[in-house]
């Protein structure tokens, strides 16, 4: 597909805008220790959740660029009067955008997790939710970005649509995480996670390529 | 006889319609407020477990239930209005959100004030709670979307949008906080538990749901009138109307 | 053939244009005219599928714009204000980029060539960013010349070029024409154009 190709392309000639989301997410990781005092036993218990929401927000802070610049200089027109489908080239646009701000995250959260002291192999199964659920993050969040295109103050509009749809993976996610600290079975959270990512494969493109044509009327 | 029902699709004839329909609504939710509360207050018996402090479920969950029905009347009219491009359903839906996200404050607020004798808190992280909690966010963002378009179409069909995808995930999220809820906290107080409700409580419930269904579509149809007027300004028949109102 | 039956545009609270009508024939042009704000870029984005008429209809060969969409996109090429050009990429790079967004794959001898023949030749590998806004309008209609379709419309071509430039897109619509090409744009300048004819829309 031509548009992940581009997608990638632009990303590497601007990699000021990848580093961000990841430094992002490495400070909001930690912090907490630092607001909640070095006490292991704690920082261990709240690990997962820690880093699913730091992930949450790394993730939300980047959406607002996936589709603003092919806005402000028209390539997105061109993209909506494109014969191929618009959902496919969506589809395309939220997998670049998970390459680039997804996947840094998924092979950061270990080391990170290191930081809290998590056992190996939970930071096996965090590095698993991550990999499971932040391609959701991607396509969800694509329909916030999508409608909250050229407007006022979009980026905090695009937290307030986003975020309360984020939920389930969050709670799955890092359910998974401590699940398996706890010693009871994560397959479960992982199959969801599995088929929240396939539903949102389906729904989501479609979404917003509608909200897309929404926006750019 | 048949109804032209489609004479009334049609915002002019809907307003003059709604005008004279409002005050039917509020008259009839003003009685059935007050005979629900009366019910509920004077002749519902004692719970013997909860005391007096149940009471406050006269109110809670009438509140609770219109806060999840009006988000999914309102998904509905805005998926309408986006599929056939009716105007006024679009507005219609735009009519229920605030009252929708005030039955959902209403809702989380009674049941904090019922938490705290309940559960000897204001907040529990209580499955039902925190769904709906998040409606009050989804009602949040679908308004906020919204005051930030500037053009209508363009707000109608946005929030159209969001809705449907909001209607969706709340079956996904309500089921995930379920599940996280049983997984953290095992055996919380769950409020299903009635086992007998006494019917005289069954009947104060129910006159205070038809009262806040009354109130809802009263409120909901004044709201729509306002709407209509601030978009159609520019027509004919707002220029007609306002000359009237103004001679009178 | 592209016809547009009683068209209406409404921005806001005000009516821009209503009652518009043509009918465009193979081989012809159609100006758009009318002083700022008349609604011609409005019509332009409505004529490509951007956005629907407060009223009436837009038929390409019979047949509403609205349900075709991708079989319509197939056919036609809009440029309009935006240039539709990515300043971090080479202009080569956006060349072929943007044809085969619009179903055109061309080959890399193909794209040098078509910027060759608009006068950026030996610029291919430079960033768009660090051209002038004439250079990145004729990056923007080199596309003209991969992408063959039938049916151009066009917002203000000319703009930002200059006299060359002007002199060699006007031949490039030309030749257009002459190969039973439609033409729908709008420009305040005169146009110098030979076609078997020219409709002129004028907005009020």
């Amino acid at each position: 597909m031509g548009i992940i190709k581009r997608d990638l392309l632009l990303a590497i000639r601007r990699q000021s805008d990848v580093l961000t989301t990841l430094f992002f997410f490495i400070i909001v990781v930690s912090l907490f220790p630092l607001s909640v005092g070095p006490e292991m036993n704690m920082l261990r218990a709240m690990a997962p959740g820690v880093v699913w929401v730091a992930a949450l927000l790394a993730s939300m802070l980047s959406l607002n660029r996936m589709f603003s610049n092919d806005y402000s200089d028209g390539t997105l027109e061109q993209m909506l009067l494109s014969p191929q489908s618009l959902s496919l080239l969506v589809l395309g646009k939220a997998f670049a955008h998970w390459l680039v701000t997804g996947i840094p995250l998924v092979i950061m959260a270990p080391i990170l997790g290191i930081q809290y002291d998590l056992p190996s192999e939970a930071l096996l199964v965090l590095t698993i939710t991550l990999l499971l659920g932040t391609p959701v993050l991607s396509l969800i969040g694509a329909i916030g970005a999508a409608l909250t295109l050229g407007l006022r103050g979009g980026s905090v509009l695009v937290s307030l649509l986003v975020l309360p749809l984020y939920i389930p993976v969050l709670i799955f996610g890092a359910g998974a995480v401590e699940a398996n600290m706890a010693g009871i079975g994560f397959e479960a959270h992982l199959s969801l996670l599995g088929a929240f990512l396939l539903v949102s494969l389906v729904l989501a493109p479609w979404a917003t390529a509608s909200s897309l044509r929404v926006s750019l009327e | 006889m048949t109804i032209n029902w489609f004479k009334y699709s049609s915002p002019a004839s809907f307003y003059s319609l709604a005008g004279k329909m409002i005050p039917i609504f509020a008259f009839a939710s003003a009685a059935l407020l007050v005979a629900g509360l009366y019910v509920g207050f004077f002749v519902a018996p004692t719970d013997f477990q909860q005391g007096e402090a149940y009471r406050i479920i006269f109110i809670h969950v009438p509140a609770a239930w219109m806060s999840m029905f009006l988000y999914v009347v309102m998904a509905f009219w805005a998926g309408i209005g986006l599929a056939f491009n009716t105007r006024l359903s679009s507005m219609f839906a735009t009519a229920i959100a605030p009252t929708g996200a005030m039955f959902t404050f209403i809702a989380l607020w009674t049941g904090a004030l019922w938490g705290k004798p309940m559960w000897g808190t204001w907040w529990v992280w209580d499955a039902r709670l925190t769904s709906e909690l998040i409606l009050l966010f989804l009602y949040i963002g679908f308004m906020s979307l919204q005051a930030a378009i500037d053009d209508p179409r363009r707000a109608d069909k946005a929030g159209a949008i969001i809705a449907l995808v909001g209607v969706v995930n709340i079956p996904i999220i309500y089921f995930s906080v379920q599940w996280w809820n049983t997984l953290h906290q095992g055996a919380s107080v769950s409020i299903n538990q009635a086992p007998s409700m006494a019917s005289t409580m069954l009947l104060g419930m129910l006159i205070m749901v038809f009262a806040s269904w009354m109130y809802s579509i009263a409120v909901i149809l004044k709201r729509t009138r306002v709407i209509i007027i601030e978009r159609e300004s520019h027509t004919a028949w707002v220029t007609e109307l306002q000359k009237k109102e103004f001679i009178r | 053939m592209l016809q547009g039956i009683n068209l209406a545009c409404v921005r806001g609270d005000r009516e821009l244009f209503k009652d518009v009508n043509f009918s465009l024939e193979t081989g012809s042009l159609m100006q758009v005219r009318g002083p700022n704000g008349s609604g011609k870029t409005s019509l332009l984005r409505m004529l490509c599928g951007l956005s629907s008429p407060a009223a009436g209809e837009i038929r390409w060969h019979g047949e509403a714009i609205r349900p075709l969409n991708e079989d319509y996109f197939a056919a036609m090429t809009y440029i309009g204000h935006l240039s539709g050009t990515k300043d971090d990429l080479t202009v080569i790079e956006n060349l072929r980029i943007s044809s085969a967004l619009s179903g055109f794959e061309i080959s890399s001898d193909q794209a040098s060539e078509a910027l060759e023949y608009i006068g950026l030749g030996g610029r291919e590998h430079l960033l768009v960013k660090v051209l002038s806004q004439g250079q990145r309008r004729r990056v923007a209609l080199a596309r003209l010349l991969t992408c063959k379709t039938p049916l151009w419309i066009l917002d203000e071509p000319l703009v930002a070029l200059d006299v060359t430039a002007v002199k060699l897109i006007q031949g490039v619509l030309e030749q257009h024409l002459q190969q039973n090409g439609m033409i729908v744009m709008t420009t305040h300048q005169e146009i110098d154009i030979a076609a078997a004819s020219i409709v002129q829309l004028h907005l009020a």
